[in-house]
């Protein structure tokens, strides 16, 4: 038997599964070694839901956030009508009264505003691209896009809370922390959830750790931020005047101390902290291994673009991100600020895309070249859409556009999705007209890639079974090959 | 030999009337084991709870057949859409149609539902169903919602080993589960756990000296009075405050600026060194702007409602965030005073417990009377605090809150809460933008009438009706928060939860005999913790053995004393303070100490006072780790690690994890690091021989003598780091380098000093010293 999961069965069942890093769907596995863990009837909801409860087709997501919210009229929802009516003011009936942010409240009129670039079209699937982002496009046989995404959430924090928690307050696990639980790590040296940031030079938004905090699972699977560069992941790094030696003499001393007052006092804790000790030990060896991208080849760094080689940017994220995955984490979430575009948008919108565009689509080249894109679910999106209409001064080139929760685009690659374009909103790009996506609707879908069941995929805190979805959510089937 | 034949008779005869007798007797204990009452309240309410309620229970909207089974009426009735049938029969199960269904195999008529993914019942569950139906059937009030009566003190076995009532109840459990309670734990674990649970600080090596060679009878309590003393009692009792209130130093959401919010927390700390009992302690925090002798010491307590997020996003919708601060307050009132989840009443009844829509919203508008606006403008026109404001100027400082610690001259704005007029509207579905009927403030009914001829319609009220004795759950809840403060959980595990489906506690009798005890001395805090620390449960050891992970490895019946990670802020205190670097100064502005680099520039929008972080130097590096800086949105991560609330929200209990990162935290954090140099330098200062250095090390890290194989294992360790750093001099400069500290002078033995600097570090590292054992 595994030392590891002997020492576990030293100890109360459900407090052992709810540390374990292997997930509960790793543990179907050691189940079979060791039978009695499940004899327990009704110990927990969980032990009638071995994880996954069907083959996925996913094994690991990677979650390219684009965080303020990308305009989908100057990117992906291409509407000339926008164009004709340039300036004139949105029609009552398209409005509907719908509720408004602070910002515009107080404006007296509504006046749309068309985008200001030319869109091509894949004659496949019918996708449009804007020519702010060519390299996306040259993907676009790969990319399901979901033009009708909506949400409830009309200001950033909630809705991003909304998109990464299933709820908009509240300290709820992120849908990483759920895969982490659920599913676990595939790199025993590796945590199953990785968080990596970045900065355009648009509007800026902020983000929040909450947004990957473990909520009320253990916090063991909390996001784990990583990043390129000299300290990859925070305290990892030996003080100077301790060499990889020297830690060792100081570890075994450690773990034999440790092991004495384990003889002594009995607590298991005591094995389970000295075999800490030991992982952690191993990750200082194999993360900065993952993470350097110093011996990249040529082609690669010319796929990703020459900012992949500086630490912090969407580039190096985006081949970071690559690298994380396949070495087995299973959830990389990365966030890129700037997005927000309330003035001055399509000269933003041009320096964010300079950033995203490229690594972007490099990403999913890279996966497809290695064989992984097919395992491995890449998600591109932001938190709501944008208005139809100018916030602030409009002229022919310039123009502002507010929060728009009623319709969005967002873009998914691999682990089982079908190429094509899903949803269609109106002619102003104001409502949806069909296929409307919820985003429980996108996490259930998600879930579903997984080989998760999101209804069934519960976790009993104070009293209430939550999941992700909450109460609701319907699978997209439509979009699963 | 008719006699003998008779004898032999008689004999044989004697030994069946023994053997049935014995028979009888054992089969009628077995018997009365087995036949054992089923109780509604701990064998049934749980089940019917956790896989009926979501349709059958108080949530009128959700009711399905028009069947509610929380209620006798409607269980007993003939079921609306079955006429002829009844749901539950008292005393004929095999007439109740509740049976049929849970037994049934067929997916059509199964109970629960296949498409609810609740569990099916087991046998074992629907036998007990089945012996309650029998037994008539018997519905209870929930337990917790009744109040708290002081039951007669157990009869046991283990006289012996009781030291005060808290021991009777543990014994009873303890016995029936035949587990035995440790030995006592020796002398110095006792010290050590006092000083963390009173002080959660170490004892000085002069302290630790004196407490080991004290032999009064007496030392125990001796300690305990003497280490609750000290002013870092009130820090440390804050800590479990902290998390409940959610103390933070900024406004959170996206741009996150810095606000004012930390008198507040100083306020706590004073109340509980001051040791005002806890109903004061609550009315202060509830109503000190209404009390009829309002003070501006007690309207700063109620900067306890203000503590949650505040918006200042460009555009949000007012109304939207005033609401939701609200219930924010709403729920942190329920979660941490009342210890019931009612959020879930918010938008709909209530599933699980007698909470309906009405009543969320009549316990929430004794919050929406409130001044506050919900939103003053974006982070460009930010402010320290939002109305309504308490000013605080020089004046007060000299005076009534003279414990506010800040060298800063200029007046202090503090968020509080203050009241106007504004009605109060159920919203439907829990939007801020659907009033529907409106309603008046009332404290929730199911728990304790709300009568209004005593108490005002305000916070007030509110607070009043909170302390009464008669209320079933305020003195439980915190009890409770206490025991679990001490032992690593509560009575009730699910500290915040007394509602349906929350845990039963462990220990019902014992929970509501504290509960009562601590009303009857008048809510005396200082009591109810010397209560529990004084007890035998507590004063054992905590060593573990096979027994014990076999027959109870979650130690729900304390047959041993829990041993426990120490929280995050102890840690460092721990670790600063044993090294000599602590700054014990209380209260004030929070500090900035050591941080890895980027953690507020990665994730900041760049705009406000906080989106660099600008670390403190000198004295404000050493703080104890309850003054480190919360900025929200990107909480301290050494913090974060060991498991400390990120405050985004009302929290009752942290969680206890053992991971690598908390190893790579140990072992590279500079805070370690400087620490174990300091402590190093100044050892080797002092006119001591190397063995004696070792020796002072380890007492005053691990708070204990080492034994004579630990400390042979450590000196032969410092002696091959003296050789590997002899042979490499280089290392020995950056050793004692590491942190900004400066000694006064320069080692005089450097070798040694950075040999032992190692040495402390490896001694930082143990499991044992972080860990309450």
């Amino acid at each position: 038997m595994n030392e590891f999961l002997e020492h576990g069965l030293n100890q109360n069942r459900r407090k052992f599964l709810s540390k374990l890093s292997l997930g509960i769907g790793g543990l179907a596995l050691g189940s079979l070694m060791v039978p009695s863990i499940f004899d327990a009837k009704n110990e927990d909801d969980l032990f009638n839901n071995i994880l996954p409860h069907f083959a996925p087709k996913a094994k690991r997501v990677i979650y390219l956030f684009q965080n303020g919210a990308p305009s989908q009229l100057d990117l992906f929802d291409y509407k000339p009508m926008l164009q004709k009516m340039h300036g004139e003011d949105l029609p009552a009936s398209i409005r509907n009264g719908q509720r408004l942010t602070g910002m515009t409240a107080s404006q007296t009129k509504f006046p749309l505003a068309g985008t200001r670039f030319n869109f091509t079209q894949n004659k496949n699937t019918g996708a449009y691209f804007s020519e702010t982002i060519p390299h996306i496009a040259s993907i676009s046989d790969d990319l399901c896009i979901i033009r009708s995404l909506y949400t409830e959430a009309i200001n950033h924090d909630p809705a991003l809370t909304f998109f990464q928690t299933g709820a908009q307050v509240g300290n709820r696990p992120s849908m990483g922390s759920w895969i982490s639980y659920g599913l676990g790590s595939e790199n025993k040296n590796l945590p199953a959830f990785t968080v990596l940031l970045s900065k355009g030079r648009g509007n800026g938004q902020g983000v929040y750790s909450k947004l990957w905090s473990n909520g009320f699972l253990d916090s063991i699977h909390q996001g784990v931020q990583f990043s390129s560069g000299e300290e990859p992941v925070k305290y990892l790094s030996n003080p100077e005047f301790i060499d990889r030696d020297d830690k060792r003499k100081m570890l075994d001393e450690i773990a034999d101390l440790n092991q004495q007052s384990y003889k002594e006092i009995g607590d298991p804790e005591i094995v389970t902290k000295i075999q800490q000790y030991e992982l952690a030990y191993r990750m200082q060896m194999e993360v900065p291994e993952v993470t350097s991208l110093q011996n990249e080849p040529e082609s690669i760094i010319k796929m990703y673009g020459p900012d992949c080689l500086l630490p912090g940017t969407y580039a190096a994220n985006c081949l970071l991100a690559r690298k994380l995955s396949e070495s087995g984490v299973r959830f990389v979430q990365l966030y890129h600020q700037g997005w927000d575009g309330h003035n001055n948008l399509p000269n933003e919108l041009i320096g964010q895309c300079k950033d995203v565009d490229q690594p972007s689509a490099a990403l999913i080249k890279d996966l497809k070249q290695r064989g992984l894109l097919d395992e491995t679910l890449v998600i591109w999106g932001g938190e709501f859409g944008r208005t139809n209409y100018c916030q602030g001064p409009l002229t022919k080139d310039n123009y502002g556009r507010d929060h728009h929760p009623r319709c969005f685009t967002i873009w998914m690659a691999g682990g089982g999705v079908k190429p094509g374009v899903y949803g269609e909103t109106d002619d102003f790009g104001y409502n949806i007209n069909s296929l409307p996506v919820h985003v429980h609707d996108f996490h259930a879908t998600v879930m579903h890639l997984m080989g998760v069941d999101h209804e069934k995929f519960t976790f009993k805190h104070l009293g209430r079974r939550y999941r992700l979805t909450d109460v609701s959510g319907n699978v997209v089937k439509e979009i699963i090959s | 030999m008719r006699l003998i034949q008779n004898k032999k008779t008689s004999v044989v005869l004697l030994i069946l009337i023994a053997l049935i007798t014995l028979s009888i007797y054992y089969f009628a204990t077995e018997n009365r084991k087995l036949e054992k009452p089923v109780s509604y309240n701990k064998d049934i309410r749980p089940l019917l709870s956790d896989r009926c309620f979501t349709c059958h229970g108080p949530d009128i909207n959700k009711m399905k057949a028009g069947l509610r089974l929380d209620m006798p009426t409607s269980a007993f009735a003939e079921l609306p859409k079955n006429k002829g049938h009844y749901a539950i029969v008292p005393g004929s199960p095999e007439k109740s149609e509740l049976i049929k269904r849970i037994e049934s195999t067929d997916p059509n008529i199964v109970m629960p539902q296949p498409e609810s993914h609740l569990s099916k019942l087991t046998v074992a569950e629907i036998k007990i169903f089945k012996r309650w139906i029998k037994e008539g059937a018997k519905y209870e009030k929930h337990w917790a919602f009744v109040s708290p009566q002081k039951s007669s003190l157990p009869k046991i076995d283990n006289g012996k080993w009781v030291k005060n009532e808290i021991d009777y109840f543990i014994a009873e459990k303890m016995e029936e589960k035949g587990l035995s309670p440790n030995e006592q734990a020796k002398k110095e674990n006792l010290i050590k756990r006092v000083y963390i649970d009173l002080n959660g600080l170490p004892p000085t090596y002069e302290e630790l000296q004196y407490w080991t060679k004290n032999n009064n009878e007496n030392w125990y309590t001796q300690l305990i009075d003497q280490v609750m003393k000290k002013p870092a009692y009130g820090e440390k009792m804050s800590l479990l405050w902290l998390d409940l209130a959610r103390y933070s130093d900024s406004y959170g959401y996206q741009d996150d600026n810095i606000r004012t919010q930390w008198p507040w927390r100083d306020w706590v700390i004073n109340a509980f060194n001051r040791n005002i009992h806890y109903d004061e302690f609550l009315r202060q925090q509830i109503a000190g702007d209404l009390m009829p002798n309002s003070n501006k010491e007690t309207i700063l307590a109620t900067a306890f409602f203000r503590n949650h997020k505040y918006t200042e996003e460009g555009g949000v919708i007012e109304e939207e965030y005033r609401v939701t601060n609200n219930i924010d307050k709403t729920r942190t009132y329920g979660k941490a005073i009342l210890g019931v989840t009612i959020e879930c009443a918010q938008c709909h009844d209530h599933k699980y417990d007698p909470f309906s829509a009405k009543d969320y919203y009549q316990l929430y508008a004794f919050f929406n009377i409130s001044k506050e606006k919900g939103y003053e403008g974006d982070v460009s026109v930010s402010t320290p605090a939002k109305t309504p404001k308490l000013y605080i100027n020089m004046e007060d400082r000299k005076n009534i809150l003279a414990y506010l610690n800040t060298k800063d001259t200029s007046r202090i704005e503090v968020s509080v809460m203050g009241d106007t007029n504004r009605p109060t509207y159920i919203l439907s579905r829990g939007r801020y933008d659907a009033p529907d009927k409106e309603v008046k403030p009332a404290a929730l009914a199911s728990i304790m009438y709300f009568d209004t001829l005593k108490y005002p319609r305000n916070r007030l009220g509110l607070a009043n009706w909170t302390v009464n004795k008669k209320n079933p759950l305020t003195a439980r809840v915190f009890v409770n928060f206490i025991w679990q403060d001490i032992f690593g959980k509560g009575l009730v595990k699910t500290s915040s939860d007394f509602g349906l489906q929350g845990e039963l506690p462990s220990h019902p009798e014992l929970l509501d005999w504290l509960a009562v005890d601590f009303m009857d001395h008048q809510w005396d805090i200082k009591y109810l913790v010397k209560k529990l620390i004084t007890s035998a449960t507590y004063t054992q050891s905590s060593n573990i053995n096979k027994d014990h992970l076999q027959k109870d490895p979650e130690n729900n019946y304390y047959a041993r004393s829990p041993r426990i990670r120490l929280k995050a802020e102890l840690i460092r205190d721990w670790i600063l303070s044993t090294s000599g670097l602590l700054n014990k100064n209380i209260g004030g502005p929070s500090v900035k100490p050591y941080q890895p680099k980027g953690v507020w520039e990665s994730t900041t929008s760049g705009r406000g006072q906080l989106a660099n972080y600008k670390q403190d130097h000198g004295e404000d590096l050493y703080r104890r780790g309850m003054y480190t800086f919360i900025k929200l949105t990107a909480p301290p991560p050494s913090m974060m690690l060991f498991d400390a609330s990120n405050r985004d929200q009302c929290e009752a209990k942290r969680s206890n994890t053992n991971t690598p990162l908390q190893a790579l935290a140990m072992l590279n954090d500079p805070t370690v690091l400087e620490a174990s140099r300091v402590l190093a330098q100044k050892l080797s200062g002092e006119n001591l021989s190397l063995d004696e250095k070792i020796q002072k090390a380890f007492e005053l890290i691990l708070i204990r003598k080492p034994t004579s194989s630990e400390k042979s294992k450590i000196t032969t360790y410092f002696k091959n780091q003296e050789i590997y750093l002899n042979a490499n001099k280089l290392l020995v400069q950056k050793t004692l380098a590491v942190g900004e500290y400066k000694n006064g002078q320069k080692s005089k033995n450097e070798l040694e000093a950075a040999a032992l600097m190692k040495t402390c570090m490896l001694l930082y590292n143990l499991e044992e010293t972080i860990t309450k054992s």
